[in-house]
C-alpha cells in the first residue's frame, strides 16, 4: 500500500466523471423527475375535479329524480280525479237517459191505451147497434141514429 | 505439513495482495514491478495500472448506465433501467435535500458518483477472488488486484478530491477570515482579548486536526472495510474447494450489506463535509 500517483490519477478521473454527472446525467434525469411530478399532481387534480363534478351530477339527478316522481305522483292523481269524475257524469247521463226513455214509454202506453180505447169504443158501439137492430129487428138507420149510438159509445 | 505449506499460502495471499505497478525502478529501468519489493522501491512516481483500470472501467460504467438512462428520460412511464436510475436519483438527492441546506449544482452529482462508483467498485469484491487474477496471469499479466477500493490510492484520491472541494467552498462561501475565524474561535472562546488569543493556537490545532483527520478518516474507513473483506475472501480461498462455500457463501451475503453501507456512508459523509463547507457556525 505504497502511496503513488495511483492518487492523482484517480482525482482525475473523480473529477472527469463528477463534471461528466453534473453536466449529462444529472440535469435530464431531474428534469424528468420534476417533469412527471408536475404531471402526476396535475392528473391527481384533474382526478378529483372529475369527481367532484360526478358527486354534482349525481345531486343534481337524485333532485330531478325526485321531481319526476312527485309529478308522476300529481299525474296519476289527476287522472284518477278526472276518471271518478267521468265515471260519475256518465252515470247521471245514464240516470237521466233512463228516465227520458221510461217517460217516453209510459208516454207510448199511455197513447196506446187511449187508442184501444178508441177502438173498443167504435166495437162496441158497432155491436150494440148490431145487437139493437136484431133486438128490434128493424133496420136502424145509421145515420138517423148515429147521434144516439155516439152517446151510448160515449157513455161505454 | 503447515511449514511446508506456510510459504505457497503466504505467497498465494501476497500475490493476491499485489497491484500490477508500473513505474520507473531505479535499477531495472521502465517497466512493470516484480514483486512487492520493486514496488516499493519506485516510490511515489509509479502507477497501479490494474487499480485504475478497473476504476476507470467502473466509473465509465456508471456514467454509461445513468447516460442513457438520462437521455432516454422523459415525463412518461420509465422503462425498467430507467426506473431504477431514477429510483438511485430520488435517493440520493432526498439524502442531498435532508442534509445539505445550501444551494449547489455540485453536490448532488457529486454524491451519485460517489455513491454508484464506489459501490461498483466494492461489488468487485463479490467476484471470486481467483477469476480476474487467473484469467490475466492467463494472458501474461503477473498482479491483478480487481477491487479498486482495497487500494489506497484509490480511496485517498477520492477522498482528498472531497478535501479539496471542502477547502474551496470554505473559502469561496466564507471568505478566507471567515474560515481563519472557523478554526481559531472555535471550540474554546472567550469575550476577554486576552484569554481569547490565549485559545487561539489551541483551536487551530484541534480544528486543524480535526480538519485533516476528516480526508483521512474518510479514505481509511472504506479502504480499511474493503480491504479487510477482501482478505477473509482470500484466506477462505485457501481452504479445499469443496468446503469454501459453506465460509464464503455467507460472508459474501454479509458482505453486500458492506459494500452498500461503505458506499452509503462515504456519500453521505462527503454531502455532510460539503454542508459543513458552506454553512457557517
Amino acid at each position: 500500500m505504497n502511496l503513488n500517483l495511483t492518487l492523482l490519477g484517480q482525482a482525475i478521473s473523480f473529477a472527469i466523471f463528477v463534471i461528466f454527472c453534473m453536466k449529462y446525467v444529472w440535469p435530464p434525469i431531474m428534469g424528468a423527475l420534476r417533469e412527471r411530478q408536475a404531471k402526476i399532481a396535475e392528473s391527481l387534480a384533474a382526478a378529483e375535479q372529475g369527481e367532484q363534478r360526478r358527486e354534482e351530477a349525481e345531486a343534481e339527478i337524485a333532485t330531478m329524480l325526485q321531481d319526476a316522481k312527485a309529478q308522476a305522483a300529481e299525474i296519476v292523481a289527476a287522472a284518477q280525479k278526472r276518471a271518478n269524475e267521468l265515471v260519475e257524469e256518465s252515470k247521471s247521463t245514464a240516470r237521466s237517459e233512463g228516465e227520458r226513455l221510461k217517460a217516453a214509454a209510459h208516454s207510448e202506453i199511455e197513447q196506446e191505451v187511449i187508442s184501444a180505447r178508441e177502438a173498443l169504443r167504435k166495437q162496441v158501439g158497432s155491436i150494440a147497434i148490431d145487437g139493437a137492430r136484431k133486438i128490434l129487428g128493424t133496420e136502424i138507420n145509421a145515420d138517423s141514429h148515429a147521434r144516439v149510438i155516439d152517446d151510448l159509445v160515449g157513455q161505454i | 505439513m503447515a511449514s511446508t505449506n506456510a510459504p505457497t499460502t503466504t505467497e498465494y495471499i501476497q500475490h493476491h495482495l499485489q497491484n500490477l505497478v508500473v513505474g520507473f525502478h531505479p535499477e531495472h529501468g521502465f517497466g512493470i514491478a516484480h514483486g512487492a519489493q520493486e514496488a516499493a522501491e519506485m516510490g511515489f512516481w509509479a502507477l497501479h495500472l490494474d487499480s485504475l483500470f478497473w476504476s476507470i472501467a467502473l466509473g465509465s460504467l456508471f456514467i454509461w448506465i445513468f447516460k442513457s438512462a438520462a437521455e432516454k428520460a422523459t415525463s412518461g412511464v420509465p422503462g425498467g433501467v430507467q426506473n431504477f436510475v431514477e429510483m438511485i436519483v430520488e435517493f440520493v438527492d432526498s439524502n442531498v435535500r435532508e442534509t445539505f441546506h445550501g444551494k449547489s449544482e455540485v453536490v448532488a452529482p457529486l454524491a451519485l458518483t460517489i455513491f454508484i462508483w464506489v459501490f461498483l467498485m466494492n461489488l468487485m469484491d463479490l467476484i471470486p477472488v481467483d477469476f480476474i487474477p487467473r484469467a490475466a496471469e492467463a494472458i501474461g499479466i503477473p498482479y491483478m488486484k480487481v477491487v479498486p477500493t482495497t487500494d489506497v490510492n484509490i480511496t485517498l484520491g477520492l477522498s482528498l478530491s472531497v478535501f479539496a472541494l471542502m477547502i474551496y467552498y470554505s473559502f469561496k462561501m466564507k471568505g478566507a477570515s471567515g474560515f481563519f475565524k472557523e478554526l481559531a474561535f472555535q471550540p474554546f472562546n472567550s469575550p476577554n482579548f486576552i484569554v481569547q488569543l490565549l485559545f487561539v493556537p489551541v483551536n487551530l490545532l484541534l480544528e486543524g486536526v480535526s480538519l485533516l483527520a476528516k480526508p483521512i478518516s474518510l479514505a481509511l474507513r472504506l479502504f480499511g472495510n474493503l480491504y479487510a473483506g477482501e482478505l477473509i475472501f482470500i484466506l477462505i480461498a485457501l481452504l479445499p474447494f469443496y468446503a469454501q462455500w459453506l465460509l464464503s457463501v455467507p460472508w459474501a451475503i454479509f458482505h453486500i450489506l458492506v459494500i452498500t453501507l461503505q458506499a452509503f456512508i462515504f456519500m453521505m459523509l462527503t454531502i455532510v463535509y460539503m454542508s459543513m463547507a458552506h454553512e457557517s457556525h
